[in-house]
């Protein structure tokens, strides 16, 4: 139904919730900063275009320093772009300033690789999860807690608990019912199972895969691992360089890969299985 | 050949709550044998690493049992002789490269203060010895990479000269604890060739932390699978993977991610085969309190 690369010719019938075009994010560059004066430009983003349709999942892959983040950044309005569009439930978002961006903030949400660096210490579970409902005036906090540790599978009685008595699964539950909380349609998973073991992975996709189900939530899925990334998503774009080399249903991508960079991260992954090839 | 590293009931407590973190472990690896330490997080794999290392947290103590590294008893060692034999024998690839690596010196130093403070060697031969290792770490320009901070060296880099690092005084044996979880898919290839390489190269005896059986089938020929710092299933690789036989493993190999087979894969470990696993734990201490 997909070429091989370029943007899916026709997202579903729902339409699409966030979409860009002929998109390019530039970041100064520190390395050849002079003494004085501003560090140059350097294109990290070129002429992405991507459509994820309302309710489907995004897998954006590629090898450490590829972009992914940048450009994840990029379509939450984190970074300007340089050039190109980007759009948000049909409103061009690109060039909106932060008091025009404000109403569409809450709407997309964002969870981080590293729930000990993204949690304070020194909060409960609780006011975690509250501190920004509170931020963007939501009434029945409380009653919105516990529905979000329900959502999440963690006990109601983990809102008493400090981040540190958790697991690394735990606390990145915790990162996802913060994010929930907030009762977005956009969010954005940045590596959030790279740091976890194996047991601790498949607990928080299963999570992440069933609210998608249950909340009509739309995902872009950020990994360096195609492993994890066919057993959420409906598609995935492959980055290298900043470009897309590959984009496409998720099913032909990984039974029939089109670019050698996709076959070369396919081989990467270490099977378990002593016989695998290649290895 | 011989076990080079034979641990026997080895028990460690938390000083604190006399919790035991380790619960009579047992195994020993021959030279050139590389054996995988499974389990998920905070069952122990580092703890053990730790141990043998003698570098344990001052928290945990050890209880009781053996740690016998090259023929020697280390618990019943002077702390100097047993720094000295487990410094001259043994060495670690640490689990995470930014912190390992001391961020304010150069990296000369920091391969060759080992050579030169445990070993005696002289400053030049030690140099000679690190740029030998960079190369055969496939590092390019191995001058500069001497010179360089460890901020200056991406993640694949760094992980290079810690492994460089961990090799430079031929230790017979090599703690690699998750050496690679750091890195992308691609590079971590490249590193876990690397060490498989230099290991059969230099015939070293191994134990391979990791939480990830797809690093464990391309590097070892043995693991154990932990839980809750006890051994549950001691295996071959080739009969493991044809099939293990605790429920516990067959339930993290079912984890596993195979994208080659996405409905066997990912499936998240089941409430009542942890149950099962803990009461089995529970069942051992009982017995051990008993016969103690
Ligand atoms: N703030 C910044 N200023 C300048 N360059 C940056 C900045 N952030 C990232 N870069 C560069 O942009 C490129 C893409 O980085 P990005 O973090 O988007 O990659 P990534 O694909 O998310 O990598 P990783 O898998 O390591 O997280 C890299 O070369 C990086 O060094
Ligand atoms: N310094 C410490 N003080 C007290 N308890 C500790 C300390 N370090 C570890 N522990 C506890 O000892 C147990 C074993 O920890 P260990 O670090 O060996 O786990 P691990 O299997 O290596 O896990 P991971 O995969 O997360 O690295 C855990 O329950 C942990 O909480
Ligand atoms: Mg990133
Ligand atoms: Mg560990």
């Amino acid at each position: 139904m997909h070429d091989s690369s370029g943007a899916p010719k026709n997202p579903a019938a729902a339409g699409v919730l966030v979409s860009a075009k002929a998109l390019d994010v530039a970041l100064p560059d520190m390395a050849a900063k002079p003494v004085f004066g501003r560090a140059p430009l350097i294109r990290i983003i070129n002429g992405i275009d991507l459509d994820i349709a309302r309710g489907s999942v995004l897998g954006i892959v590629g090898g450490s320093g590829s972009g992914k983040s940048t450009l994840g950044r990029a379509l939450l309005r984190l970074i300007e772009p340089a050039a190109g569009t980007i759009e948000f439930d049909g409103l061009d978002i690109t060039r909106l300033g932060e008091d025009a961006l404000r109403p569409v903030r809450r709407r997309m949400q964002m969870i981080f690789q590293d729930p000990m660096s993204s949690l304070n210490p020194r909060r409960r579970v609780g006011a975690i999860i509250a501190d920004p409902m509170q931020m963007h005036g939501f009434d029945r906090i409380d009653g919105r807690i516990d529905d979000a540790l329900d959502h999440v599978g963690l006990p109601r009685g983990f809102r008493s608990r400090y981040p540190h008595e958790l697991s690394g699964g735990q606390r990145q539950r915790v990162g996802i019912a913060r994010a929930i909380a907030l009762e977005p349609e956009f969010i954005l998973a940045d590596e959030i199972v790279s740091g976890l073991d194996v047991s601790s992975q498949a607990q928080v996709l299963n999570v992440l895969a069933g609210l998608v189900g249950e909340l009509g939530l739309t995902l872009a899925f950020i990994s360096h691992d195609l492993s994890v990334i066919r057993r959420i998503c409906d598609q995935v774009m492959v980055l290298q360089r900043g470009s897309i080399v590959e984009y496409g249903d998720v099913d032909r991508v990984f039974d029939a890969p089109q670019a050698a960079y996709t076959r070369e991260l396919l081989d990467a992954i270490p099977l378990p299985d002593p016989q695998q090839a290649n290895w | 050949m011989s076990a080079f590293l034979t641990v026997g009931n080895l028990s460690a407590v938390l000083r604190g709550n006399r919790q035991r973190v380790l619960r009579s472990v047992s195994f020993s690896i021959d030279t050139g044998e590389v054996l995988g330490l499974v389990g998920e997080s905070g069952a122990g794999k580092s703890m053990i690493g730790k141990a043998i290392l003698g570098i344990l947290p001052s928290a945990i103590e050890i209880i009781e049992g053996e740690i016998v590294l090259d023929g020697q008893d280390l618990q019943t060692m002077l702390p100097a002789d047993r720094r000295r034999l487990i410094g001259a024998t043994a060495a670690l690839i640490p689990q995470d490269p930014l912190t390992a690596l001391n961020p304010s010196r150069r990296i000369e130093p920091q391969i060759t203060n080992r050579l030169v403070d445990i070993l005696g060697w002289s400053k030049a031969d030690a140099r000679v010895r690190a740029l030998e290792l960079l190369n055969e770490v496939h590092i390019d320009n191995p001058e500069r990479v001497m010179a360089s901070y460890p901020h200056e060296l991406s993640g694949g880099m760094r992980q290079r000269v810690l492994i460089a690092s961990a090799f430079a005084a031929n230790p017979k044996l090599v703690v690699a604890d998750e050496p690679t979880t750091a890195l992308d898919v691609t590079v971590q290839k490249q590193i876990l060739r690397l060490i498989r390489d230099l290991q059969q190269r230099h015939a070293t005896a191994m134990v391979f932390v990791t939480h990830d059986l797809g690093v464990v089938s391309k590097v070892c020929q043995r693991l154990s699978v932990l839980y809750g710092g006890k051994f549950v299933e001691n295996a071959s690789v080739p009969d493991f993977f044809a099939g293990p036989t605790h429920a516990y493993s067959r339930a993290l190999l079912a984890a596993t991610p195979k994208y080659t087979d996405p409905d066997a894969s990912l499936v998240p470990v089941d409430e009542a085969v942890i149950e099962a696993v803990a009461a089995e734990v529970a069942a051992a201490d009982e017995e051990w309190r008993h016969a103690r």
